[in-house]
């Protein structure tokens, strides 16, 4: 079972403390390449929460079966395998969401932050935390390209929600900027999204900073905040 | 972990691991392979289903009655498709007689490499329509030929090319307006269009060369 505490714990470190894209920088290459529009940051999101809570509850189902010196291509194993068989299901039994989320699963495969959670945490955890931090990352990491995306598209053509009635067929863009509007490319283009993630990392440490100096008092230092970070 | 054993070997520690490796290779592998075998069929069944409804997008279903995705040829690679792979084409027929054609072209000079084209083209040589199936174009920028990027819902890019036939459109008018030409296109991104009116343009002329071929009513006569 799963404590409150500890429920809140794995919720926090998921959505803020550890934010997969803010604070651990993982999976920059699907970060970059999907977040042109708020609905591809959250669609990617989507299929990522579902792989990675589904691949944490079997490593942590198979936790005490798997040998430490081989974990590594286990996991690799476990998630590929996963990955594949939920890109399978969704087109068979899902086609309309699986043309949709489809071109985002495979994508997943290669994401480090599906590895790094069954690394660090669904190998010594429960399957029911294990469960609920899959998740909560995968939330964190839903809001974060949200926001990327919503800000890439609103800067770079001036609109929000593109790509919507391939989701929701009757719902279409919003227009926010004027329609004579230039839009600005660098914005959508990869470097666009390095520079407003940039933006988003130092909002983040900003806000931490602030709550911090207001929590321990004027003329306190506080500790810089630790980031962990990894290739791709 | 053996009593019997205090420190195991090397040997047996690495044959251990490897067993273990191996069962869980074996127990993956079956995995993939079951579901493999089971979702088959539908998936089958609904790439089938999202092939109809592409062509459906470029060919009436009035122009014709009978099992298209069966009713296929193979062409031959072609410069004029900017096709360098064989290509399959459907043809549609209305009481047996050939109605039109469904077939592949590729624009080679997008703005960012290859854009895919599907074109239905009628008996008489009219242009019933055309939709891009895939692109590397500039989101938000070139990617307007796409209907469903694009910003005009009423009238998309794409649709102005439907009715069309080389016996309507003179060659100097297959360009965008900026170049003198008859085609409307977006300030800014010009280089995706021109690409894709150079490859129907061209595309629309392969047809009408190969014409006694491709709407041949045998399928003996395949190319």
């Amino acid at each position: 079972m799963i404590s409150r505490e500890e429920f809140s714990q794995i919720r926090d470190n998921g959505i803020w403390q550890q934010n997969t894209s803010l604070v651990q920088i993982l999976g920059l290459c699907p970060l970059l390449a999907v977040t042109t529009n708020l609905v591809n940051g959250v669609m990617l999101s989507l299929a990522t929460i579902i792989v990675m809570a589904i691949a944490n509850v079997a490593v942590a189902a198979l936790r005490n079966l798997i040998p430490h010196e081989i974990r590594i291509p286990v996991f690799i194993l476990i998630v590929a395998a996963l990955v594949t068989v939920v890109d399978l299901i969704f087109n068979a039994q899902f086609h309309e969401l699986y043309r949709v989320l489809g071109i985002f699963i495979p994508l997943i495969v290669t994401n480090c932050i599906v590895l790094a959670r069954v690394e660090a945490f669904a190998n010594k955890n429960p399957p029911l935390q294990s469960a609920f931090d899959g998740l909560f990352m995968g939330v964190g990491m839903l809001w974060t390209l949200a926001l990327l995306g919503g800000l890439r598209e609103l800067i770079g053509g001036g609109t929000l929600f593109s790509g919507i009635d391939m989701v929701f067929p009757a719902l279409l863009p919003l227009q926010l900027l004027p329609a004579n509007y230039p839009g600005l490319l660098l914005a959508m283009l990869p470097p666009g999204a390095f520079i407003l993630l940039g933006c988003l990392i130092a909002w983040k440490n900003w806000v931490e900073t602030r709550a911090a100096a207001r929590h321990a008092g004027p003329g306190s230092h506080q500790a810089p905040p630790v980031v962990v970070s990894d290739s791709v | 972990m053996t009593p019997l054993l205090r420190a195991p070997s090397a040997a047996r520690m690495a044959l251990r691991t490897a067993i273990i490796l191996l069962v869980f290779v074996v127990a993956f592998t079956s995995l993939l392979a079951a579901a493999y075998l089971w979702t088959r069929p539908a998936i089958d069944a609904a790439a089938a289903a999202e092939k109809m409804k592409l062509i459906g997008e470029v060919l009436p279903a009035d122009l014709y009655d009978n099992e298209l995705l069966s009713d296929s040829r193979q062409l031959a690679p072609s410069v004029a498709l900017g096709l360098d792979e064989e290509s399959t084409a459907y043809l549609a027929r209305k009481g047996g007689k050939p109605s039109a054609l469904v077939f592949e072209a590729v624009a080679p000079d997008g703005y960012s490499g290859r854009i895919r084209l599907l074109l239905a083209v009628a008996a008489d040589g009219t242009l019933l329509g055309v939709r891009v199936t895939q692109h590397k174009e500039t989101p938000g920028l070139g990617d307007y030929i796409e209907p469903r990027k694009d910003k005009n819902k009423e009238r998309p890019w794409i649709r102005q090319f439907d009715g069309l036939a080389l016996a309507l459109v003179a060659d100097r008018e297959w360009r965008v307006r900026k170049d003198g030409g008859r085609f409307d296109s977006v300030a800014g991104a010009t280089i995706t269009p021109r690409a894709v009116i150079k490859a129907v343009h061209k595309a629309l002329q392969y047809v009408a060369e190969n014409r006694q071929q491709l709407f041949a009513a045998s399928q003996g006569g395949s190319r």
